[in-house]
């Protein structure tokens, strides 16, 4: 079965380029822009097996969202990986904080985005 | 590309074009087949002010605007065209795209490179500098016009 | 496009342009006072986006820049920084030059150091310029930093060691299953490396009343042979560092004394190993968070992972109440498919006009089926038309946002405060109007600052605001945009202007203008003098330019100027340039389009009006001034000069300085909008032709370009010497002559 993915980033170059590194390992990429559409989103398409957000964005950053996602019974456990440039020390204890599974740091590697995924989703 | 360089190749590979042949001021001449996008009834062409005497003006081909030239004014032959029992055969050289008006369309020949010799060398002729080869067909003279020199560039015409 | 990347790198440029848009708004909206801390966000984000895009496609330049910038507004966003005037200006530069770095990227063109370096080492005064440079170094580096969980020690990490064994325990903390990991992908992982076997420790697994749902109760004890070190087994455990109790021990190697060496620390304080009892039978109770025994190579499906119990979920109650501030759907297109549809709408116009004057000319009655039924078509395809129209028509707001830059660069340069103050930049106006927008209103807002406001210490005296203003508004009227460029400053010292036009020998110095006509002088070519060139407007471009370049664009241009009140331009444009309204006229049989927008007025031609002015030539009086008479036919060389002008339907063509020409044509036969079909591409240039159209009956017409054709009239019909208007068209001659 083909591994879905959810990307949220308020960057469509990220998105562009996340939906890139997915598509061409056979990963089914969704892409939302923000933390609130990104919930939309959730509720439009099948469960995704994981999801890839950023952290700065509009409206609702990558914590709320992620904490939203984690609110919700039927995402409690859904692998959720961090993308983002903010490479600041306390990054990594905010994002798992806010119940994170594990982040990469942009720019990032095509190879490992989809190595991280295939150690948080399968 | 030059329209006209496969034409100006006489090395005789023996390959066969398709040309076009049609009447102008009673004269056969021919283009390359490659080069014609279709032919089509005269009209009454709009007139263009401060254009050359060849220069018929412009018709509306489906919506754009062509450019009408009359071939046998071209020709230097000044004969009397009637403008609405003409044909224009609409030619496409490089960018351009161009109404040539004649007499009538005649056939369509295929002429083997081997068959075409370059022009005799008349420097008093006008027409020489038109024609790019000659073939002799059922004893016919057809020549073949080069529509890169019969077409000026929309820069001369600019200036 | 086939690259892939290539392709978002492409749209990375598009999108920065957006960010770079977003950036200046929030900074004008703190500059203005209207800021909130979510502007300050929205700025920081705009940065840092570009800065994200510019990392992974390794634009350093680009990298190094943002990051400054960014770190800068990360100080102001967290209260380290003031906004005060002098810092939002530095940022206002900061955005510009960011704006032109993308620009030297997209276009691959080597950055400008002179105008970046010392904006950045402004940047770096203000975050700390050491702190920042290691910052920015890491940072530009952009290592895609595994985060370690630096259980190797030193000395241990050998990658070399042949075959070695390790052990590695593992016990799950209850957080490691709530941030949504899952042991088994973590196997797997460790399989990829080697040969992997796990036993599950369920030694403290409570009786199943006792059970908490929300405990990890299970551990595992891995088996690892590997080639990889110990920094390879590591990242398998990267993101459940601190979420779970783990212990990497090699067991056996090739070079076993360094086990002996350097022993292992033992992690989460428990060094006691369980006894490896292979698998154990697990509890098969869905919230507990187990899986088998793994063997390498065959890995069963864990029914009860968290994935599984995600997918057997039911779909979640659809929400359909989108935000207000939803993220609109956008398409990109490429632009020619856009004009081909336009050419296609303007077919349908087209054909729709023919179609109807067939039916009448048929003679069907008016209230016929076929006649209602053309009606409503005529009106689909109008809404069509103007919906095509609308695809192509893009907010003015790109442009405003350059011309915010012009004004500081232009006030920066001569010392003056001058605020920008726009309004309508979400009117929406035709992509090429827009790009050719640009130049005339940089030169006309670079004159409102250097010579229409005043100096500041000026200003003050005279009871005004010190700091200048200049205004750039857009609004829609009648079917047409009008774009006003407005200053607050002195007014046209319109005793100046006169005695320049004068010294220039533009005007007679004994001609009796009225203020308009003196404001209007500034338009003339060869107006604009050395003398009042400053190092920012005197580029050798003159308001006339401006007024050409408007005009091109089917537009006029206006002027007021009130003294000690300011100056406002007023251009009026059409909405796109796929379409103009013009007036039908018949002339020796051909039939013509002249813009409306070049005809003042029209009017029958009376004998009294008429006066001989040489043997060929003809002037007509209207309301006491002479204007020369042009005869179109004769001037497209359609006909003869006629003996007698009288009776005949005259044109008067002008410009906002006057009338230019008479026109004369045999008839108006109708005023409408029409397709422009270009002629140059097709043909060439024809002097005094704009364009060409095609009405209703399918033929041709040209359009007529009324400036040109009395630029370039022969003079049969026209006087050779009408004062200053001779030498205003003798200059628009030459200058068009060298283009």
């Amino acid at each position: 079965m083909t591994m879905q993915v959810l990307a949220v980033d308020d960057s469509r170059t990220m998105r562009d380029m996340v939906r890139l590194a997915l598509t061409a390992e056979g990963i089914e990429a969704h892409v939302a822009e923000d933390g609130i559409h990104g919930l939309e989103v959730l509720e439009e398409i099948a469960p995704p097996d994981a999801i890839i957000t950023d952290i700065n964005m509009p409206r609702m950053d990558g914590f709320g969202f992620i904490d939203a996602v984690r609110a919700k019974e039927e995402f409690r456990s859904v692998p959720i990986l961090v993308l983002t440039t903010e490479s600041a020390a306390d990054m990594k204890d905010r994002a798992r904080e806010a119940g994170a599974t594990g982040w990469i740091v942009k720019p990032f590697d095509p190879a490992k985005l989809v190595k991280a995924l295939r150690m948080v989703a399968g | 590309m030059t329209d006209s360089e496969a034409i100006k190749d006489y090395s005789g590979d023996g390959s066969v074009r398709e040309y076009l042949s049609f009447l102008v001021g009673g004269q056969d001449y021919c283009v390359d087949i490659m080069q014609v996008r279709e032919i089509r009834g005269g009209a009454k062409a709009t007139t263009l002010p401060h254009s050359p005497s060849f220069m018929r003006g412009v018709i509306n081909l489906r919506g754009t605007v062509l450019p009408i030239m009359d071939l046998a004014c071209r020709l230097d032959m000044h004969t009397e065209t009637d403008t609405q029992r003409n044909v224009i055969i609409v030619v496409a050289t490089g960018e351009r795209v161009v109404g040539l008006m004649v007499d009538a369309v005649s056939d369509i020949l295929a002429i083997s490179h081997e068959d075409l010799q370059p022009p005799p060398d008349l420097p008093a002729d006008q027409q020489r500098s038109f024609v790019s080869a000659l073939t002799i067909m059922e004893n016919r003279m057809i020549r073949v016009l080069d529509l890169t020199a019969v077409v000026p560039s929309s820069d001369e015409e600019a200036a | 496009m086939s690259d892939p990347m290539a392709e978002i790198k492409a749209s990375f440029f598009i999108e920065c342009e957006e960010l770079l848009e977003a950036l200046q708004d929030g900074l004008q909206s703190m500059y203005d006072g209207e800021g909130d801390a979510e502007t300050v966000n929205v700025v920081f984000r705009a940065v840092h986006s570009i800065k994200g895009g510019a990392g992974a496609f390794g634009l350093d330049g680009l990298v190094g820049f943002a990051h400054r910038f960014e770190t800068a507004l990360d100080d102001l966003r967290s209260g380290k920084l003031d906004t005060d005037p002098h810092l939002l200006k530095l940022f206002f530069t900061c955005n510009d030059v960011l704006g032109d770095l993308v620009r030297e990227c997209r276009d691959e063109v080597p950055h400008d150091s002179a105008k970046l370096d010392p904006v950045l080492a402004e940047l770096d005064t203000l975050i700390g310029g050491v702190q920042s440079e290691d910052q920015t170094a890491e940072t530009v580096d952009f290592e895609v930093t595994p985060l370690s969980l630096d259980l190797s020690l030193d000395g241990q990490d050998d990658e070399t060691v042949s075959d070695p064994i390790w052990k590695i325990r593992f016990q799950p903390g209850p957080m490691l299953y709530a941030n949504g990991n899952e042991p088994l992908f973590l196997f797997r992982a460790l399989r990829d490396i080697g040969d992997l076997s796990v036993t599950c420790d369920h030694n403290d697994l409570p009786p199943l009343a006792e059970l908490d749902c929300e405990h990890a109760h299970i551990g595992w004890t891995l088996t690892l042979e590997t080639t990889e070190g110990r920094a390879a087994i590591a990242e398998a455990f990267d993101f459940v560092e601190g979420l779970c109790t783990l212990d990497i021990k090699q067991k056996e190697t090739g070079s076993s004394n360094l086990e002996a060496l350097v022993p292992l620390p033992p992690l989460g304080g428990d060094a006691e190993w369980p006894a490896d009892n292979g698998a154990p039978d697990l509890p098969r109770n869905d919230q507990v968070n187990s899986a088998p025994t793994i063997e390498q190579g065959n890995f069963p499906e864990v029914a009860e992972t968290p994935a599984a119990r995600l997918e057997a979920a039911p779909p979640a109650e659809r929400k359909t109440g989108a935000g207000a501030a939803a993220p609109r759907a956008t398409v990109r297109v490429d632009l020619d498919r856009i004009d081909r549809l336009v050419n296609l709408v303007g077919e349908i116009v087209l054909n729709q006009a023919m179609l109807s004057q067939s039916v009448q000319a048929a003679g069907i009655p008016p209230n016929s089926p076929v006649s209602t039924g053309l009606e409503e078509f005529q009106q689909l395809t109008r809404d069509i038309q103007e919906s095509v129209m609308m695809i192509r028509a893009q907010p003015v707001k790109s442009l405003f946002q350059r011309m915010s830059r012009i004004v500081r660069e232009a006030s920066a340069a001569i010392g003056k405060d001058v605020r920008l103050r726009t309004d309508g930049e979400n009117t929406e106006v035709d992509k090429t109007v827009i790009e050719r927008l640009a130049d005339p209103l940089t030169h006309m807002i670079r004159n409102a600052v250097d010579h229409g406001l005043e100096a500041n210490d000026v200003r003050e005296r005279m009871g005004k605001a010190r700091e200048g203003s200049v205004f750039l508004t857009a609004v829609h009227r009648s079917g047409r945009v009008v774009i006003e460029v407005a200053d607050d400053g002195a007014g046209i010292d319109r005793d100046k202007v006169f005695r320049k036009a004068v010294e220039k020998d533009l005007i007679p110095a004994d001609s009796q203008l009225s203020d308009g006509e003196i404001d209007n002088l500034l338009f003339l070519p060869g107006f604009s003098t050395a003398d009042e060139v400053s190092n920012l407007s005197g580029r050798g471009v003159g308001m006339d330019v401006v007024r050409s370049a408007i005009q091109s664009l089917g537009g006029r241009i206006s002027i007021q100027s009130e003294p000690g009140h300011g100056t406002t331009f007023s251009i009026s444009l059409p909405l796109t340039l796929a379409v103009l309204d013009g007036m039908v006229v018949n002339v020796a049989g051909e039939t013509l389009v002249v813009p409306l927008n070049s005809i003042f007025e029209t009017l029958a031609v009376t004998q009294e009006d008429l006066r001989a002015f040489g043997p060929s030539t003809h002037v007509v009086n209207i309301r006491d001034s002479f204007v020369p008479l042009i005869d179109l036919g004769a001037e497209l060389g359609y006909r003869a000069p006629l003996d007698d002008y009288t009776g005949g339907v005259v044109l008067l063509i002008g410009q906002e300085d006057g009338l230019a020409a008479a026109v004369v044509v045999d008839a108006i036969e109708d005023q409408r909008q029409v397709v422009i079909k270009g002629l140059q591409e097709s043909y060439g240039r024809v002097p005094g032709i704009a364009a060409a159209t095609i009405l209703g009956d399918g033929q041709i017409a040209l359009i007529l370009d009324p400036i040109d054709l009395i630029t370039q009239a022969s003079g049969r019909t026209r006087p050779k010497a009408p004062r200053h208007q001779i030498s205003n068209h003798e200059n628009l001659n030459s200058s068009g002559a060298e283009e």
